[in-house]
């Protein structure tokens, strides 16, 4: 009756998983690049080691993040996470305080009541095991929080939450088990022996009025000590094992490791630190506004987790990055699916899927191209210039951007070569999308040696797309510029004179450009120098995509018409005369959306130059920062 | 007929409503028909000669007005229809524009169609260069008798781009406008006999030459006229510094891009569902189809019947046609019409 035998199923679960932890650990470790290594031993003697712990404490065990999300799913986990974390500092200080010799083994902290029935009658220790019961209380109203969202998700604020599969319920019914259990074993304990504060004590000396206390302890001991077990032991097959490996995560990524763009010990780490919390599934149009379910990053993330097939759901993504946006874990959606996408594309041919979706005019730059080489395109000429301006493939079917933007440098006597103006050469990104990274190497070079030969000091684009290949594939002395950062360094410097127009805009941020680059500030700065400029429910680094991306290939036209629909619907909520963004396949996508005017930013911005009929400003050869350097 | 004369509502004066007014006026039911445009005549007014015979449109158009001139017609101009509205008993209301309110029998739904807006094909630049013009505006220029560049200089090529907001998923038209092709082949023969040194080129995805006579117009634009054809898609369209306009093609028959300078550019604009006819559908509860036009209660034998009793589609407010079908869809909406006053 009073065996410790009960011990045995924790034990075993307890050294299960820390010997698992190591071996799996020590093999991601070794997996790691060379590179890799060295940060991650660097990091774990120096400052990194420090914000980790730091980070752990915040987001592991508070959980900040969520918390100003939701509040109350905040709550839940904080109160799981942390609560059962201060449960097993304490009740390890007091096992090696009360107990009867100092160094316990751990099941002497978990089961301490068990081993000292009788603690807790008077004095520091009364106080202590008030506390303890507190934690327990603690522990218990974030359950009830869990078991509440399990079953009305919608009331947690929450729209869906993952399938669970079998494995994964085991463990939570086992993750459930845990505190009642032990709430039932102390109180029976204390009720046997009339110990035990507000909570163990109390429920205690009511169960034993009426129950055999003593007898019946020991099964909650046993069940408590089983739950404990079963979970540790399904930890590594289940959902829960992202806790443990999430604090992994949170070393390896402060100590400077990236995704990169293939496979590694990192992306399988980050697989497993998914913890399916759904906050990535509520934010993706895809789900609200195209009614497509099933290839929300959490999705993608369990069936990369499982080994399923999941080339299909790696493609049918907009690659918009609001759920990266939003991943409490912070997991790297974005380059993960990049790299799916290239294992898919090397499986089963490369350009299947770009060949049969692929915006027309990409699909033909594709084809046109076979696997020849680009040597032909060697010859160009080259005229010195300091502006060097590209408009880029999808600008040439916005041609109002282009005679906008003409205007302006005109007007604000700007010196520039129009790099593209009888058709250039594709920036690459296409190409390199479509996992022909050598072919858009050639086109790379060819664009560089353009660039590098006319002198040129600055690089204005009128496309978002171009701007980041530019900014993060070129190598470049020139600094790269959207044409909404140009535009408002004509603007600082004053050599554009420009009316203020009379309208109430709304700036849309292009997915590229905003989360992709990071541009936000620039072109709100120009917009409100010449309109009036609303804000937008979900702007900045939160924008909807327009639905046009060229990231997804396989998605209808029918739903990328619903996504542009819903997202121009939400940007014109305060119905502005006009919708502004900075992207030509954002205007043309939004075009097709809404009766709200869309109108690049250049536009807007020339729509303000003085009338021709106004004498014409005088000429002066521009201080456009010439000695601008570095980009961006 | 006289005292007990029921009453039949047009909405929409084009040749559709017209038609059927004047079918219905001759059986000695009295109608009224209601335009929200200043005259009655709807698109037809703005054409110059008719395919595939080249009659001048004028020919119709008078015989449309004489139709009209029963005296059991009253036409209403410059009023829209807003809403219709079946009431148990037979009634049928019609809420007009300027809230006033019609009783009729039965109402027949003529509203037509909306020219495709090509601003929204930025690509093709119109309203961005100076000679990208749309099908209709070469109508009006063969109305003044002469066509020329913006600054007034005679032209020496000229493209026709088929397909401009038709079979276009981009623009959620998928449908096919039918009259397009023809028109295209129409207008590239009147050019050329026009000014016999300009050339003319046809940008199409596919030849739908799908009406009688259109075939044969077809070929004797080549054979007579030496129109151009060239199939495949222009993918954009820009200015030179001569100020030509510069279009990227992709020639799917010889297989390779294509690039063309040209002094005028006619964009094939085809034909949508009529704004002002879906705002009269959604208020009424009638239901649209995939291509939003409305749809009717049967493709093969309901083609006229609503869904609603005592209300009938006549012409291209279910599909694009040309006139000739348009002429005989509205005929067989009267038939139903009459079918169904008479069954009452
Ligand atoms: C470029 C082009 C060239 C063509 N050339 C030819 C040709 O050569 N030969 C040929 O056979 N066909 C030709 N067609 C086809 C021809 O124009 C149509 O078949 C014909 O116009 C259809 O007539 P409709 O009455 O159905 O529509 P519409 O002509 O569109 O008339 C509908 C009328 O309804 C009115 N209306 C709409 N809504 C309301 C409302 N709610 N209340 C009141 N009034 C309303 C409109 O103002 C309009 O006047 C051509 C078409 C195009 C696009
Ligand atoms: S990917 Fe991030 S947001 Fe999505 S379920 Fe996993 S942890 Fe949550
Ligand atoms: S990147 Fe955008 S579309 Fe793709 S899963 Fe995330 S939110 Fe959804
Ligand atoms: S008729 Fe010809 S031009 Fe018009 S939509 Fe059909 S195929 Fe295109």
């Amino acid at each position: 009756m009073n065996s410790d035998l009960f011990i045995t199923p924790f034990n075993l679960g307890l050294y299960f998983i820390l010997i698992y932890s190591v071996v799996r650990s020590t093999v991601w470790f070794m997996n790691l690049s060379r590179s890799d290594k060295l940060r991650l031993q660097r990091g774990f003697f120096g400052r990194p080691f420090m914000d980790s712990l730091r980070e752990i404490f915040m987001e592991s065990l508070l959980h900040r993040k969520i918390f100003k999300k939701n509040p109350l799913l905040g709550y839940m986990h904080m109160s799981l996470a942390f609560g059962w974390f201060l449960l097993i500092v304490f009740g390890t200080i007091e096992a090696d305080f009360f107990g009867e010799k100092h160094l316990n083994p751990p099941s002497h902290a978990i089961f301490f009541r068990w081993f000292n029935p009788e603690h807790g009658a008077e004095g520091f220790a009364r106080i202590y095991n008030v506390w303890m019961d507190l934690l327990l209380a603690f522990i218990l109203s974030g359950l009830l929080l869990a078991v509440i969202k399990r079953f009305t998700p919608r009331m947690m604020g929450m729209k869906k939450t993952t399938k669970h599969t079998w494995t994964d319920r085991i463990a939570l019914i086992s993750l459930w088990l845990i505190f009642p259990s032990r709430l039932l074993a102390e109180s029976f304990t204390c009720g046997a022996h009339g110990s035990g504060s507000f909570l163990t004590g109390n429920l205690g000396a009511s169960l034993a009025s009426f129950l055999p206390a003593a007898e019946i302890a020991p099964y909650f001991w046993w069940l408590y000590s089983l739950a404990l077990g079963t979970f540790f032991f399904l930890l590594p097959v289940s959902r829960y094992f992202h806790i443990p490996v999430e604090l992994l995560l949170i070393f390896m990524r402060n100590s400077g490791i990236t995704t990169g763009d293939r496979h590694s010990s990192y992306t399988e780490v980050q697989t497993h630190a998914c913890s399916s919390c759904g906050v990535c599934i509520s934010v993706c149009q895809m789900s609200y506004a195209a009614g497509i379910h099933d290839i929300q990053s959490a999705y993608f993330i369990k069936g990369l987790r499982n080994d399923r097939d999941i080339a299909a759901i790696t493609a049918n993504c907009l690659m918009c990055g609001r759920c990266e946006e939003v991943c409490p874990v912070g997991i790297e959606l974005g380059p993960m699916r990049l790299i799916e996408r290239r294992q898919g594309e090397r499986e089963d041919g490369k350009l299947r899927l770009a060949g049969k979706y692929a915006v027309t005019r990409i699909r033909s730059s594709i084809e046109k191209i076979p696997t020849q080489s680009f040597s032909y395109l060697a010859e160009e000429e080259t005229e010195k210039a300091d502006i060097l301006f590209f408009a880029g493939c999808m600008t040439h079917l916005t041609p109002s951007v282009i005679v906008a933007m003409k205007k302006i440098m005109e007007s604000a006597g700007v010196k520039y070569r129009f790099m593209d103006e009888q058709g250039g050469v594709c920036c690459g990104r296409p190409l390199m999308l479509a996992g022909r990274d050598r072919e858009a190497r050639e086109l790379i070079n060819h664009n560089s040696g353009i660039i590098w030969k006319s002198g040129a000091k600055i690089l204005v684009t009128s496309c978002p797309i171009c701007y980041k290949v530019f900014r993060e594939s070129y190598y470049l002395e020139a600094t790269v510029m959207h044409h909404s950062e140009f535009i408002n360094l004509l603007i600082e410097e004053g050599s554009l004179r420009l009316g203020y127009l009379h309208r109430k805009v709304v700036y849309h941020d292009p997915c590229e450009l905003g989360r992709g680059s990071g541009i936000y500030e620039e072109p709100r700065a120009v917009i409100s120098y010449v309109a009036e400029l609303q804000q937008a429910s979900q702007e900045r680094s939160m924008s909807l995509c327009c639905g046009g991306s060229l990231g997804n290939l396989t998605l209808s036209s029918g739903k990328r018409a619903l996504i542009a629909a819903d997202a121009a619907r939400t940007l014109t909520m305060d119905s502005p005369d006009e919708l502004i963004t900075a992207c030509p396949l954002c205007k043309k996508t939004f075009m097709q959306a809404t009766k709200t005017k869309v109108s690049d930013i250049a536009e807007l911005v020339a729509a303000a130059l003085p009338k021709p009929l106004d004498k014409p400003v005088k000429r002066r050869t521009t201080r456009t920062t010439l000695n601008a350097t570095g980009n961006g | 007929m006289k005292g007990t004369q029921k009453h039949v509502i047009i909405a929409g004066g084009g040749v559709a409503g017209m038609e059927a007014a004047g079918a219905l006026a001759e059986m000695g039911y009295r109608v009224t028909l209601v335009e929200k445009g200043q005259d009655p005549g709807g698109h037809l007014l703005q054409w110059h000669a008719l395919f595939p015979d080249s009659r001048p449109a004028e020919e119709v158009k008078s015989y449309l007005r004489k139709r009209i001139g029963n005296h059991n017609i009253t036409v209403i101009t410059g009023t829209a229809v807003e809403k219709i509205k079946h009431h148990p008993g037979g009634t049928v209301t019609v809420n007009l524009s300027g809230s006033k309110e019609e009783k009729a029998d039965a109402v027949i739904v003529a509203t037509g169609f909306d020219l495709f807006d090509a601003r929204r094909k930025e690509e093709y630049g119109y309203g961005i260069y100076d000679n990208v013009i749309t099908a209709p505006e070469l109508e009006t220029m063969f109305n003044g008798g002469r066509v020329t560049k913006a600054d007034g200089s005679v032209p020496s090529r000229i493209g026709m781009i088929h397909c401009v907001g038709s079979r276009d998923e981009k623009v959620n038209n998928n449908h096919c406008s039918k009259v397009c092709c023809v028109t295209a082949v129409k207008q590239a023969i009147e050019l050329r006999k026009m000014m016999p040194a300009c050339e003319v080129f046809c940008f199409y995805m596919d030849m739908r030459m799908y009406g009688p006579y259109y075939e044969e117009l077809y070929r004797e634009s080549q054979e007579v006229h030496n129109v151009n054809f060239i199939r495949g898609k222009v993918s954009e369209a820009s200015v030179n510094i001569n100020n030509r306009l510069v279009i990227k093609v992709e020639d799917t028959l010889a297989g390779r891009p294509l690039k063309m300078e040209l002094d005028i550019m006619v964009l094939m604009v085809g034909m949508e569902m009529a704004e002002a006819g879906t705002k009269l559908a959604v208020a009424s509860g009638f239901r649209l189809g995939i291509n939003r036009f409305l749809e009717a209660g049967d493709h093969h034998y309901g083609n006229n019947l609503s869904g609603v009793s005592g209300v009938f589609y006549a012409g291209t407010c279910t599909a694009p046609m040309n006139i000739t079908d348009t002429i005989s869809h509205a005929r067989a909406a009267v038939a139903e019409t009459v079918r169904y006053l008479d069954g009452r």
